[in-house]
């Protein structure tokens, strides 16, 4: 196996730049002040959290024609990574809609949307969990991931056209109406940052996963050999 | 045509079967009557809110109710190995797909019929000139339900707990069809019916298209054994 270096340095690297850029070097807001910080890892999340999907949906096709393990690997580790993305999302936005918008949580389009997006990767996961045959786990989660990831948008959409009539208070401009150019530097860095970090941690569980499969062989072939001795 | 039949054949097969057992559409309805019992203690509504809460109740119990009914679709096949036997039968799985969710649709329609029959009664909820609108609405929403649903329980009913597993997987995916359905439904109740009405209609049938094509594509590797 490869190592895994020539992905962890530069993800390391790019990890200080941002965290460097978003505390010192952007300015802070005027009108949210300190705690508009938490937008430099609250987007990233999200983007991360989608990429997600997308790639459960894209590996479980593949793993769909082709029938290669490797492919089934591939889905469900993005699942997992993109699960605790999209967690991170529901925790860092609470915390930054209650001082600004004086709640926690309203069901504006994307809210709504990666809630939805939460409840289909837990549901997949489970899913994986609770069914015993490794083929038909592949197979049936495949089949899932892909029902799921083109629900996503559907789901969206829909909570968009919601809302368009059924008006809501007025909770200030959008996070990326105007950003000041240093801030959308220390934004777009963020975004790099967290999208190696992504492929990072999906590379990572892989590896972990394919060691798992390789010592499950050498343990059946440890005990076909003793019981030969025998 | 030959695919049709074979649809044709699995749906008579499973409505014969729902003919001699009526699991199914008991449950469904008595359960039905059971949130309608719940919902008037709950919030004791006058006419007025009876109005405004009518859609989303309304398609609550559907949903729930539905989910019951698609619990069963697999769980029957899963007896004394019928699966193995239509999986050997020498038909189309898509075929398969097509007449055990045709199937669903219709105990979850007749199950509706029946739920919203009692709503109106109830709750003196008046439908007259509603009853066009809903007899376009219900199906169409009904459908990309059911369909989804049907795959979704065949993917549950492998797991340990197939019956907890199918809301978890189906709800969901399910969401934007139960938004255009209440919205549809919604308008159709104010009076004149809003201009939702027609954008929503809209919205299920796409719905639908989606999620009966992606199903289909799919639902072979569903029964691979």
């Amino acid at each position: 196996m490869r190592s895994l270096n020539w992905l962890l340095f530069p993800t390391l690297l790019l990890i200080l730049i941002s965290l460097y850029c978003i505390f010192i070097y952007a300015p802070t807001e005027s009108s949210m002040g300190e705690v508009q910080r938490i937008f430099y890892f609250h987007v990233p999340s999200a983007w991360t959290g989608f990429l997600g999907i997308f790639l459960v949906f894209f590996c479980s096709i593949l793993f769909l024609i082709k029938n290669d393990r490797a492919w089934d690997i591939r889905a469900a580790a993005a699942a997992e990574v993109g699960a605790i993305f999209t967690t991170m999302v529901l925790i860092s936005g609470p915390l930054w809609a209650k001082p600004i918008w004086g709640i926690y949580w309203t069901w504006d389009a994307k809210l709504t949307s990666l809630f939805v997006l939460w409840l289909i990767y837990l549901g997949y996961l489970l899913l994986r969990r609770l069914l015993e045959s490794p083929i038909q786990r592949a197979r049936l989660s495949a089949v899932f991931g892909i029902i799921g990831a083109i629900d996503v948008p559907i789901v969206y959409m829909s909570n968009r056209w919601w809302r368009t009539q059924h008006p809501q208070p007025v909770m200030g401009g959008g996070e990326s109406s105007g950003l000041e150019p240093s801030m959308l530097f220390t934004f777009l860095l963020s975004l790099t940052a967290f999208t190696f970090l992504f492929f990072l941690l999906w590379r990572m569980r892989c590896r972990i996963e394919e060691s798992a499969d390789r010592l499950e062989a050498l343990h059946r072939e440890l005990n076909t050999r003793l019981q030969e001795g025998k | 045509m030959k695919f049709l039949n074979q649809a044709g054949a699995i749906l008579w097969k499973d409505l014969l079967n729902e003919y001699r057992t009526r699991d199914a559409l008991t449950s469904m309805l008595l359960f039905g009557l059971l949130v309608i019992l719940t919902f008037h203690f709950a919030f004791e509504p006058d006419s007025l809110e009876t109005q405004k809460f009518a859609p989303g109740l309304l398609w609550t119990t559907f949903i729930f109710a539905g989910l019951l009914g698609l619990n069963r679709a697999f769980a029957s096949e899963r007896e004394n190995e019928a699966l193995q036997g239509l999986l050997l039968a020498p038909v189309n799985w898509g075929a398969i797909f097509l007449g055990k969710m045709l199937a669903n649709l219709l105990f979850m329609l007749l199950a509706e019929t029946a739920i919203l029959g009692c709503f109106a009664i109830f709750f003196n909820l008046s439908l007259g000139a509603k009853i066009g609108w809903l007899l376009l609405i219900v199906p169409l929403g009904t459908l990309g339900f059911a369909s989804v649903g049907t795959i979704l329980a065949a993917i549950s009913m492998n797991t340990r707990m197939s019956d907890v597993m199918l809301p978890l997987l189906l709800l969901p995916v399910a969401l934007p069809a139960a938004i255009g359905s209440v919205e549809a439904t919604a308008a159709a109740f104010s009076d004149p019916p809003g201009a939702a009405l027609a954008f929503w209609l809209k919205f299920l049938v796409v719905f639908d298209v989606i999620f009966i094509t992606v199903p289909l594509l799919l639902f072979d590797f569903v029964l691979e054994e």
